[in-house]
């Protein structure tokens, strides 16, 4: 057990840290800044795993397991998106999200 | 022994092959050419027709002195599964054999007639291939071994009279009367066709043989079986009766067969006088043993549409001036008289004498009709007019057609030795022996035929003596070929012992001259020929104070009843603006109304939401978020409830 760190600490850390992902992937216009927000929401949600699993199972390694996975699948995630920006980069001469529209309807 | 009939399976053969040929292959051809093969392959399929004939009446058709019926050949044509196939055969009898006899003559003097007549008009390589088609399906008619087979060359038939009524297809009035033809003839044979399923529904068969099978369990279930006061076997026989009237122009079915004389002469003889029409009685005597055996009551309705057919018909006849026309409601009354001697006639021995009689007449008829339409065509060809108003002292233009159409009209008229006067004197023995009613009716039509032949023969060939602008002259030695031929066909075939050959139940037996039928039709006819010389013979002659007297019942004659108009009045006035507007009405606001107002509706629902899919990534994140958090604090908020 970490001493005087309980729970709720990482809890408030990985809300903090998840709203503030969902915060710059709504409003930042940077792709770039946006893949980053997401890769925060995924640490704060790896977070959370890794604290339960310390708390409340103490003798089992899912938790451990399920953050790794999202560790490599973040991984994979901002390949194929910075491959996604450097086309979208060639095709608009730029990487702001509000240009990003031509697919609609 | 038995001879060996399969070679008869090349009749029909080599006429589709020659159908395909000039079909297909026509416009390459000089239309002689054409003309020649078609001509050629018809007068071998005759040869191939006498020779079956002599082989199955003379030398070995019998055994134990009744006919056989044969089946020479019988291919399997179409199989849905192992109960249900459908074949195509050769099934030979007396009257199939007679059939193939009648068909390829008369198609063999058309043929050849069409050389003259048909001579340099556009389109002479089609009109063979479709003579050609026509001959193929009606041989293929009337040697079917089963009722579907038969179904499908009647339909074929049909086809091929609608493509030559219609073969001056320039003209309006011509496709006109190609189109009410078919029709009228799809609507008769759409109760063929439910006939012919009820009959197979319960029998389980399409096939000849085992349908006339005495001891047929099924069939006696039928003719027990009752709906709405008949027996089921009754109605499907009437509804295949149907077929027949429409196919033979009974009344009220017979509006197609005057407005199908706008075809070329040679087809009205070959179709519309002497073969198709008489389907109809052909597939009547087809089915007769169940008619006669199980179901009377079908046969009372064949009488009774016959007799009055044939009376309907004569009575048009009398005033009608298109000579084709008068010829065609000639061919309605005569094919009335068979279907009336079929209808009086049982089974068996001498009962069945009307079914010999019918098919006497039906084949004498053949000959005489097919003569009166060939004449006919030639005196068209002189004079270029169809109005026997137009015609007068044409017999020192035509010495030939003159006397080969009186002939005709003498054998029409039942005046002996020639052929009609017999055929038409066992048909009215028949019905004498049926019930008087038919009898006299058959005598009164008898005297109206000889009245209106001789109308027709005198106004042509005698009466006043006209100027011509072209001097007409005798026909090409090609028309006049067929003309004498059937001439002497006409004069000589009632010599033909007919109850020799063919009876209801196969087996020959001896007819006699009825001596006081033949007396009272002979001296009707008598008379009917005297009143017609003494108004038609010399010009001015008492024709329009007749005309005067009657005026009423002259203008009925003349309009044919009225017939038609009573046709147009219920399919345009009731059955256009009481059924099919409303239904029209119906399928453009309700059906199409409901499909259209849904895409309607689809399309202004989605113009209005399309803004909602911006392409705004941020935009679509924060709508997806905000309502992951709206749920969530509804949940929450569900939850501590």
């Amino acid at each position: 057990m970490i001493e005087g760190i309980g729970v709720t600490d990482f809890i408030v850390v990985a809300t903090i840290m998840f709203f503030v992902g969902v915060y710059g992937f709504i409003v930042r216009k940077n792709l770039i800044t946006i893949l980053m927000s997401v890769e925060l929401i995924l640490n704060s949600v790896n977070i959370n795993f890794v604290a339960f699993n310390k708390y409340l199972y103490p003798d089992l390694l899912q938790g451990y397991m399920i953050s790794l996975f999202v560790i490599g699948i973040a991984a994979a995630e901002a390949a194929v998106a910075i491959a996604i920006i450097l086309n979208v980069y060639r095709k608009l001469q730029g990487i702001d999200v509000e240009h990003v529209d031509t697919m609609k309807y | 022994m038995q001879t060996n009939f399969s070679y008869t399976i090349w009749i029909p053969l080599v006429l589709l092959a020659s159908f395909l040929v000039v079909g297909l292959f026509g416009d390459k051809l000089r239309p002689r050419l054409s003309g020649l093969i078609s001509t050629v392959v018809i007068l071998f399929g005759a040869v191939l027709s006498y020779w079956t004939a002599f082989q199955y009446f003379l030398v070995n058709g019998k055994a134990d002195g009744v006919y056989q019926t044969i089946v020479a050949a019988d291919y399997e044509w179409l199989r849905f599964y192992d109960t249900l196939a459908i074949k195509m055969g050769v099934l030979l009898d007396p009257i199939s054999i007679m059939m193939l006899v009648v068909v390829t003559t008369i198609s063999s003097m058309v043929h050849i007639y069409s050389f003259g007549y048909m001579k340099g008009e556009k389109g002479f390589e089609r009109f063979y291939a479709f003579l050609s088609l026509f001959s193929f399906s009606m041989i293929g008619l009337v040697i079917a071994t089963n009722l579907f087979q038969m179904y499908i060359f009647w339909e074929l038939v049909g086809v091929s009279s609608f493509l030559l009524i219609g073969f001056y297809y320039e003209k309006p009035s011509a496709v006109a009367a190609s189109k009410k033809a078919f029709i009228v003839t799809r609507f008769a044979d759409f109760g063929f066709l439910v006939g012919i399923l009820l009959l197979s529904y319960f029998t389980k068969t399409f096939d000849f043989q085992e349908l006339m099978q005495p001891d047929n369990a099924a069939i006696a279930e039928m003719a027990g079986l009752s709906f709405m006061g008949m027996s089921v076997l009754t109605l499907a026989l009437v509804l295949i009766f149907m077929g027949g009237a429409g196919k033979s122009a009974m009344f009220p079915l017979h509006i197609w067969l005057p407005d199908a004389m706008e075809g070329p002469t040679p087809v009205s003889a070959l179709i519309h006088a002497a073969t198709m029409v008489v389907a109809g009685v052909y597939l009547v005597a087809r089915l007769f043993g169940l008619y006669a055996l199980h179901a009377p009551d079908a046969l009372s309705v064949v009488a009774a549409v016959g007799a009055f057919t044939s009376l309907f018909a004569a009575v048009i006849a009398l005033t009608q001036t298109d000579i084709k026309r008068v010829l065609a409601f000639s061919t309605m009354s005569q094919i009335g008289y068979m279907m009336l001697a079929l209808g009086v006639s049982r089974y068996g021995g001498t009962e069945g004498l009307g079914y010999t009689a019918s098919m006497f007449h039906l084949f004498t008829h053949a000959m005489f009709k097919g003569l009166l339409f060939l004449g006919a065509g030639a005196i068209i060809h002189a004079v270029h007019s169809n109005e026997m108003t137009d015609m007068g002292g044409l017999r020192k233009y035509l010495p030939i057609t003159h006397v080969t159409f009186l002939i005709a009209a003498l054998a029409i008229s039942g005046i002996p030795p020639f052929s009609g006067f017999f055929s038409k004197d066992i048909i009215l023995s028949a019905a004498y022996e049926h019930h008087p009613v038919y009898f006299w009716t058959g005598w009164a039509v008898a005297g109206l035929t000889a009245f209106y032949m001789f109308r027709l023969y005198f106004s042509i060939f005698w009466g006043e003596n006209r100027e011509y602008e072209h001097k007409p002259h005798e026909a090409p030695f090609s028309m006049s070929f067929a003309l004498i031929f059937l001439g002497i066909m006409s004069a000589v075939v009632g010599f033909i012992p007919f109850s020799k050959y063919v009876s209801s139940d196969l087996m020959p037996y001896e007819t006699h001259l009825h001596m006081n039928v033949a007396v009272l039709s002979v001296v009707v006819a008598v008379i009917g020929i005297v009143v017609a010389a003494v108004m038609y013979m010399k010009p001015g002659g008492a024709a329009d104070k007749v005309v005067k007297a009657v005026p009423g019942l002259y203008k009925l004659s003349l309009h044919k009843f009225y017939i038609d108009e009573i046709y147009l009045f219920v399919t345009h006035k009731i059955i256009f603006n009481y059924i099919s507007r409303p239904i029209a009405w119906f399928d453009r606001n309700v059906v199409d109304g409901s499909m259209n107002g849904m895409a309607w509706v689809t399309n202004k629902v989605s113009n209005k939401i399309k803004g909602l899919q911006s392409g705004q990534l941020q935009q679509y994140a924060f709508v997806m978020i905000a309502g992951m958090v709206g749920l969530a604090l509804f949940v929450l908020y569900w939850a501590s409830r």
